[in-house]
């Protein structure tokens, strides 16, 4: 039935920094690449003068369309599962670029316990520290290994950032300087300096100067001009693939892209895979793309989607632990840990901004905290930004005023420009009753099942949230607010999926029982499938989309090994037990 | 500021105008157990002596755009009810124009005849479940579809323990209609009434605050009052500013043109 194509060396699902960067590194090298991509093609042109709230954050311009396929949600086994049907409950990125476009930029780097936690943790506090039915693994690459890859991944971007003294070791500065500080950030980075801590402006995808990255790709400078996150830049001043590595694809002649092009199935015969299966959305046609390597580099619901439909590898199961894909929906429910604060003799010019314009400090990140004295594992990132207000979306106001009506509107014109918050950028580790996997009753356009999500909050991350709550009240306090409110404690994931967080379902690690792909994201029993993106983190690493394109950068790397010499696995597993 | 209240106070819900309209058509009998025809309604728009008086600047101000008319909303009644009830969810003050000023009734009545009237991009096949997370749209009727529910139902609950129409009550009495509906206390068909006080009260604050282009946010009114410039090209010479800065308010339509 589907309508079999001429095969090619690599197909790509994907357009995103994880799909992206391999189709530009591998047409760079001679392979003829196919990338498919379920939405709408569009460029920089398309943002020009696209300054529209409405439409863009609230309308959810360039998410996905939830009446082709959306999640379904529910906290823990016992729940029945309901679907998430609006754009405002369950959105990623869709189109060319996917949730790479609409990202806010900011550009960290995991850091050493992000990538060797569980080691890492038994290390500094003994097995025991870890909590009972927590998953907590190391991604089988250490930060070393790792930092080239971080290196080449800001290289491409041009990311704009200061010296951080607290910060995990880079061997080569930025590759241009730091953002300017609006009056917040001076405000934040002097506290954070009077309580001792070592801040820094954030680490930014937009730039402080224009930029021409080594594939002689162009970015602009960032205007500040607050329409960032969930908008493609009006200006080009946003690292994202649509300026960087699609066209850097495109120039090399090898490489093909099929928008509105919807992948159903991974195919696959014998052990390794054949190829994909894909719906052309405009006529309805199904299509089979033949390719020596296949590439799933979607988001990690997609990722997850994907593997589940196509029954590879062997799934998750709660009850036992075993099996590995669908393990670890993380990062649905981040326990952050923050401050809000109310200024009374101060307004802020907070409608200017940009997505990842602010300060931060690494003081309590993972590598720093002190963990023995308390009842948590993981440490956080902390941030202040200053994105830009949107009139829609800003309307703050102290607790306990009501929703709506004459006191609603007068507090939240007048707090519109005095309210700042801080908070911390958390890890969001795995648990055994947290996965992913196919929803019994409900199915998306194709009649396939939807990913049901089954995620709830645990008591490490109010113990966290606790904790950083009353750091970031310090702060907020030390800033000179009036009045200031910590965050509210977690008490469930409120069943929402959206902004580029959610993250594991095909985890990395060195041990094929707990893990589903190798340090090159090669899938352990299928050598020939890499799959990229949030979805191999076997937990949530805060600010993940600097450590994903270093991923991206090493699988584009293992890719070309994989194709030109060694076929086979290119990472010896750690035991030699590989599920069935 | 004075003149400016007492305009604003004489435009208070555009109810003196719709009353004199409805009040003349059923003291004129026309109504009464009949049918009011459309061209005899339309005919009766027109007469030129409802304009009448001088036409001043005022009048020229008051008059509405050709887009500030209908085209989701089918019944007078309806569009009566939806303006009493964002004008309390977003009311005038000392601050400036409420929801009935901005526009805000017409961007609503726009929004809903468009795709995201009709849940274009939302996931809405069955069955629906009962579920207790207040922010969840667990229905599968389009979002005009629960407005309509939800209005005709918050009429019909004003009209049982006050005896009058939504529109007609006290401020205060139709705060305690909406908060009703709010918690979910009066039964809707399909649907909640928390889910549908939700999109009104989301929608309203939207209607206020959006790019005139959708046809609330009427000549940037609720961009001044938050001191939000809406659209400019940048910042990047004042990022470091310290003063707050006023800085005039412009659209996409200038900011396109």
């Amino acid at each position: 039935m589907a309508i079999k194509l001429d095969k090619v060396d690599v197909v790509v699902v994907g357009t995103g920094w994880s799909g992206g960067i391999p189709s530009a590194e591998l047409t760079k090298k001679g392979y003829k690449v196919v990338a498919l991509e379920r939405g709408r093609d569009h460029d920089h042109s398309d943002f020009v003068g696209a300054k529209d709230e409405l439409r863009y954050a609230s309308r959810y311009e360039i998410m996905t369309d939830n009446s082709i396929s959306t999640v379904t949600a529910r906290g823990t086994s016992d729940d029945e599962a309901f679907p998430l049907r609006t754009q405002s409950e369950n959105f990623e990125g869709n189109n060319v670029g996917g949730s790479s476009v609409h990202w806010s930029g900011v550009t960290q780097r995991g850091r050493k316990f992000d990538l060797e936690a569980r080691s890492i943790t038994i290390e500094k506090y003994g097995e025991d520290k870890i909590p009972k039915d927590m998953n907590l693994q190391d991604m089988g690459i250490s930060y070393d290994e790792l930092e080239p890859y971080f290196d080449q991944f800001e290289k491409t971007a041009g990311t704009s950032g200061e010296e951080d003294p607290m910060g995990p070791p880079r061997s080569d500065s930025y590759p241009t300087g730091p953002m300017r500080p609006s009056y917040p950030v001076k405000l934040f980075k002097e506290a954070a300096t009077n309580l001792g801590y070592h801040p820094v402006m954030v680490p930014s995808a937009n730039l402080s100067e224009n930029y021409e990255n080594p594939d002689g790709e162009r970015i602009n400078a960032c205007q500040y001009c607050s329409f960032c996150m969930m908008y493609g830049c009006d200006f080009g001043a946003k690292s994202d693939p649509v300026a960087t590595v699609i066209p850097t694809a495109k120039k090399t002649g090898n490489y093909e892209m099929r928008t509105e092009s919807y992948v159903r199935r991974v195919l696959h015969k014998d052990g390794k895979a054949t190829g994909v299966l894909y719906v052309d959305m405009r006529t309805g046609l199904e299509y089979e793309q033949p390719a020596d390597v296949v590439v799933v580099a979607g988001y990690t619901i997609s990722n997850t989607h994907l593997m589940l439909l196509s029954e590879i590898g062997k799934p998750y199961d709660p009850k036992t632990g075993e099996g590995v894909i669908g393990k670890n929906s993380a990062g649905l429910a981040s326990p952050g840990g923050g401050a809000t604060g109310f200024f009374e003799d101060k307004k802020f010019n907070l409608f200017m901004g940009a997505g990842s314009l602010g300060g931060t400090f690494s003081d309590l990140d993972s590598d720093n905290i002190d963990n023995s004295d308390v009842d948590f594992i993981g440490g956080g990132i902390c941030e202040i930004r200053q994105r830009g207000s949107g009139p829609i979306g800003d309307n703050p106001v102290p607790k306990d005023t009501p929703r709506w009506g004459k006191e609603y509107k007068e507090k939240s014109l007048h707090y519109v420009n005095r309210m700042l918050s801080v908070g911390f950028m958390s890890p969001s580790f795995g648990w055994k009753f947290n996965y992913f996997d196919l929803d019994p009753n409900y199915t998306d356009m194709f009649n396939d099942p939807l990913l049901r999500i089954t995620h709830s909050v645990t008591d490490q991350d109010r113990k966290y949230a606790e904790y950083f709550n009353d750091r970031a009240e310090e702060i907020m306090k030390e800033m000179g607010a009036d009045i200031v409110e910590k965050d509210s404690l977690p008490e469930e994931w409120g069943h929402t999926q959206g902004y580029g967080e959610t993250s594991g379902g095909v985890i990395m690690g060195d041990d094929p029982k707990t893990s589903a792909v190798n340090n090159y994201s090669q899938v352990w029993d299928m050598e020939n499938l890499f799959v990229i993106g949030a979805s191999s983190l076997p937990h949530k690493i805060p600010q993940q989309t600097g450590t994903i394109g270093a991923l991206a950068y090493r699988a584009a790397e293992g890719i070309d090994k994989y194709l030109s010499d060694d076929s086979g696995l290119l990472v010896e597993s750690k035991t030699n037990t590989l599920n069935a | 500021m004075s003149d400016k209240k007492t305009q604003d106070k004489k435009n208070e819900n555009n109810q003196p105008e719709q009353e004199s309209r409805r009040r003349f058509l059923k003291n004129s009998g026309l109504v009464t157990g009949g049918i009011v025809g459309g061209s005899l309604l339309g005919s009766f728009i027109d007469n030129p002596f409802t304009k009448d008086k001088t036409t001043s600047d005022k009048d020229e101000k008051s008059k509405k755009a050709f887009t500030e008319t209908r085209m989701f909303f089918t019944r007078f009644e309806d569009f009566y009810v939806l303006e009493a009830a964002v004008e309390r969810i977003y009311p005038e003050d000392d601050n400036g124009p409420g929801a009935i000023e901005l526009g805000v009734p017409y961007f609503i009545d726009k929004q809903l005849a468009g795709p995201y009237g009709s849940n274009k991009f939302d996931y809405m096949k069955g069955p629906v479940q009962e579920v207790d997370v207040a922010s969840s749209y667990q229905t599968l009727m389009s979002r005009g579809e629960v407005f309509i529910e939800g209005i005709r139902k918050l009429n019909a609950k004003s009209l049982k323990d006050h005896d009058e129409k939504f529109h007609e009550l006290e401020g205060e009495q139709q705060d305690e209609l909406l908060a009703a509906m709010e918690a979910g206390e009066i039964d809707l068909r399909g649907v909640t009434g928390t889910t549908f006080f939700n999109l009104l009260r989301q929608m309203t604050i939207e209607g206020a605050y959006a790019d005139p282009l959708y046809g609330g946010n009427k000549n940037m009114m609720g961009w001044k009052m938050k001191e939000h410039p809406g659209i400019r090209p940048g910042y990047s010479d004042l990022i470091e500013e310290e003063e707050f800065q006023v800085i005039e308010q412009m659209s996409l339509r200038d900011y396109q043109a």
